[in-house]
């Protein structure tokens, strides 16, 4: 890995800056060059979340990720928006539970991940997210259990210890589709 | 792992400021800076310090002015729109020579303005911000490390030169989380004779003030006061190039918009056309040296900035009008993508050769 561009977008509530964060501190831990981005601006109060978040083996110059390498998107308006955006041989993860529609793109590897319903099933609460961020970490060939126990007790507080337990189990059903 | 911790760059200078000793935190909420005042709220009570959210941002600023009267290190932050109320207490800042830390996290104007991350106010900071004949120690951080370094070497110069330091930010820079390490190295404040904080009866009264009647005598402390701007500029400035030394067309960006243009000189780079960056750390004072130096080798200069042009105006005098300036921009919260400052680049090269 050099570096990867990537843009999570979803709902506000969605846990999308938190799946940012996560993949940000994985990166930090792991001594790459990490940033992340929050969109903070009025759509932000509209009800949409994104976060740009940069990972690689060089010093991040522009935190701003415009042009994606991997789109995580958890419903149709941010598929709608950034689906264009991405790279030609690019990602697309979306949360086909929340989106009906198909990818347009042909240039892209698209996974679709029915995120929303696989965390109801699996009475995991709104950790959609994170099932998509398993998804993500396998799919970049990026999935280590020790990596993912670092990074988590870094993002979840001590208060919300237990929740640890959860996010495990999300990100690893995530990884085993 | 290292011991670096991930930090939005609002949080960052917030705890730096407490790490530099400051103990007295006034401020007034307004986007995108509020991490600040809310870092400042949950941490100030449980160190000692005072957190105290004020009726308006006037009040905060002159409460700055009081606790710096009385020789402690105090800041207060906010945005475009919340500094230039704050106006009239950095002149009676600079006129008493009052040591303070100021922060502005800038979002696009004028007036109300946007939320989004702008470079407007480089003019009202750099030129002091209000009324009078005063310089502020204007410091641009590009990254959150910086933006935690320099609030620390803000107090400092302040303390050292018994002025305002501010710290000139902007939406991006104040949002973003990157790795920190919070190992600041801070050198102790320096006695400070002058502050008001009682004489014990044992010696004569201190007098914090910025009126001055006799015209005689506010012009010597004009004259006192502009000896001392000069050893900073000798002595202060702080600047960062990258690839200038053969460098054809020499970019000028500071904070995020220098950070987009090292994408582009890179960009650059790879297609044969050689390209650099100067990033002023201090805008007040300007690095005019490297400026001056570029100005030999190189063909052109772009500033690039989000605002409509305004460090320009520093480029052209600091190159002495030896080559064209050009200016790349976005404005009133849009931030230039790496693509438009490359194509900025190929036009001023004349194409790709």
């Amino acid at each position: 890995m050099s570096t990867k561009n990537m843009l999570f977008s979803g709902f506000g509530g969605q846990g999308i800056l938190f799946a940012g964060k996560f993949i940000a501190y994985k990166g930090l831990i792991e001594d790459k060059q990490v940033s992340w981005l929050p969109s903070y601006g009025p759509e932000m109060r509209g009800g949409t979340a994104s976060c740009s978040v940069i990972v690689s083996d060089t010093p991040v110059g522009s935190p701003i990720v415009s042009n994606p390498d991997i789109l995580i998107a958890m419903n149709l308006p941010s598929l709608d928006r950034f689906e264009d955006a991405v790279v030609p041989g690019g990602m697309i993860i979306a949360d086909s539970t929340l989106i009906e529609r198909k990818v347009k793109r042909d240039d892209v590897t698209v996974f679709y991940v029915p995120a929303t319903q696989m965390a109801s099933d699996n009475k995991l609460g709104n950790l959609a997210n994170m099932i998509i961020v398993g998804k993500l970490l396998k799919e970049i060939g990026d999935y280590s259990e020790e990596g993912l126990n670092a990074a988590l007790d870094k993002v979840i507080s001590a208060r919300h210890a237990d929740m640890k337990e959860v996010n495990l189990k999300a990100i690893k059903l995530g990884a085993e589709l | 792992m290292s011991d670096k911790i991930l930090m939005k760059g609002n949080e960052a200078i917030a705890e730096a400021a407490i790490i530099a000793g400051c103990r007295h935190y006034f401020g007034y909420p307004i986007t995108p800076q509020t991490e600040i005042a809310a870092y400042m709220a949950k941490k100030m009570p449980k160190i000692g310090g005072t957190f105290l959210q004020a009726e308006s941002e006037i009040a905060a600023i002159n409460m700055v002015y009081g606790v710096a009267s009385a020789g402690k290190r105090v800041m207060t932050s906010s945005s475009s729109p919340g500094v230039s109320l704050k106006g009239e207490g950095l002149s009676y800042l600079a006129g008493s020579d009052l040591p303070s830390l100021i922060v502005n996290v800038q979002r696009g104007g004028p007036g109300l303005g946007g939320i989004q991350p702008s470079q407007s106010d480089y003019f009202q900071s750099t030129r002091g911000g209000g009324h009078g004949d005063y310089h502020m120690i204007v410091l641009a951080p590009a990254s959150v490390q910086e933006m935690a370094e320099l609030t620390v070497k803000g107090f400092e110069l302040a303390d050292t030169y018994r002025m305002t330091a501010m710290i000139l930010a902007d939406g991006t820079m104040g949002q973003m989380m990157e790795p920190v390490s919070l190992d600041l190295d801070v050198k102790p404040a320096p006695e400070k004779p002058w502050a008001t904080t009682g004489t014990g009866m044992a010696r004569e009264h201190n007098i914090v003030n910025s009126l001055s009647l006799v015209p005689e005598e506010l012009e010597e402390l004009n004259f006192k006061r502009y000896d001392r701007y000069k050893v900073i500029e000798e002595n202060e400035t702080m600047y960062e190039e990258y690839k200038v030394e053969d460098a054809d067309i020499v970019l000028a960006a500071f904070g995020i918009a220098a950070r987009v243009s090292k994408n582009a000189v890179d960009e650059a780079r790879k297609m044969g056309i050689k390209a650099g960056l100067i990033r002023p750390i201090t805008l007040w004072p300007f690095p005019k040296a490297p400026f001056k130096a570029a100005a030999e080798h190189a063909k052109a200069f772009i500033s690039v900035e989000l605002n409509m042009g305004q460090m320009i105006e520093d480029v052209i005098l600091a190159t002495e009008s030896k080559r064209p300036v050009t200016l790349c921009n976005r404005a009133g919260g849009m931030i230039p993508d790496p693509k438009q400052v490359l194509n900025s680049i190929i036009e001023v090269n004349g194409g790709i050769q």
